[in-house]
């Protein structure tokens, strides 16, 4: 289920999930996945077994996902300085995704997105005072006031 | 909590933010210090908002524990060898 692709080629990104309680981030992070990889991104995908699951399960063919990696390897692996990426987006509904997104502006070297959502985003976003582009809204059901937050900032643009 | 299921560890704190934790650290153990994200303790990557403080009591290591789900946990492990690892990297 999980994968491990060494040599990713050409622009990577790496989406950190956090706990998928909040409905939300599985739709998310597909649509994120597929706006990249049309843009010639390849992503990545971090997350804790029940957040990768949720979405091996659903892209059962892989469609949409590429390599899916357990969230303590990733960390590693970049803390090591044994792999990096260009764009890391880390999703963050909780402390704790406040916690990883500062830790992942301080390991790597990739352009930092806080994805900000669920149902206190405003005061998720007031605890975030380290260097990143912020992408917030209120979306715990419904993905699409984050998806259009997504959109305005189009980062696979960057 | 992965390897850190292996240890024999006790839980200080639960349930507060990674910055509460982190004054708890301050406020409670007189040695203390500062690290970065990354820094192994236990040979667990430390997860956090820069600085991450680590306490030490002896032969006791307080740190925070990080999962996705439960938010931050402050552990307290007693381990001559790391306390003195650490006590080493601090001088």
């Amino acid at each position: 289920m999980v994968t491990d692709e060494t040599t990713p080629m050409g622009t990577t990104a790496l989406l950190v999930l956090g706990c998928p309680q909040v409905p939300v981030q599985t739709s998310i992070a597909l649509y994120l996945i597929n706006r990249l990889k049309k843009a010639g991104i390849t992503p990545v995908v971090a997350g804790n077994k029940a957040a990768n699951t949720l979405l091996v399960v659903a892209d059962t063919d892989r469609y949409y996902l590429g390599e899916v990696m357990d969230l303590d390897r990733a960390v590693a692996l970049i803390a090591e300085k044994k792999r990096d990426f260009d764009l890391c987006f880390v999703f963050i509904h909780n402390d704790a995704g406040v916690s990883y997104a500062g830790t992942m502006g301080a390991i790597s070297g990739a352009a930092l997105f806080a994805v900000v959502y669920g149902e206190h985003y405003d005061e998720l976003v007031q605890a975030i005072d380290f260097p990143c582009t912020k992408v917030a809204a209120k979306a715990v059901h419904n993905p699409l006031p984050l998806k259009k937050a997504l959109d305005e900032v189009h980062p696979w643009a960057a | 909590m992965g390897c850190v299921e292996s240890m024999n560890y006790e839980i200080v704190m639960r349930g507060a933010t990674f910055k509460e934790s982190r004054e708890y650290i301050r406020e409670h153990f007189r040695e203390n210090f500062d690290v970065q994200p990354g820094f192994k303790v236990f040979e667990v990557h430390l997860i956090g908002i820069p600085p991450i403080a680590i306490g030490l009591d002896g032969d006791v290591v307080i740190f925070p524990y990080t999962k996705p789900c439960h938010g931050t946990f402050l552990l307290r492990v007693e381990d001559k060898e790391e306390a003195a690892r650490l006590r080493a990297l601090k001088k």
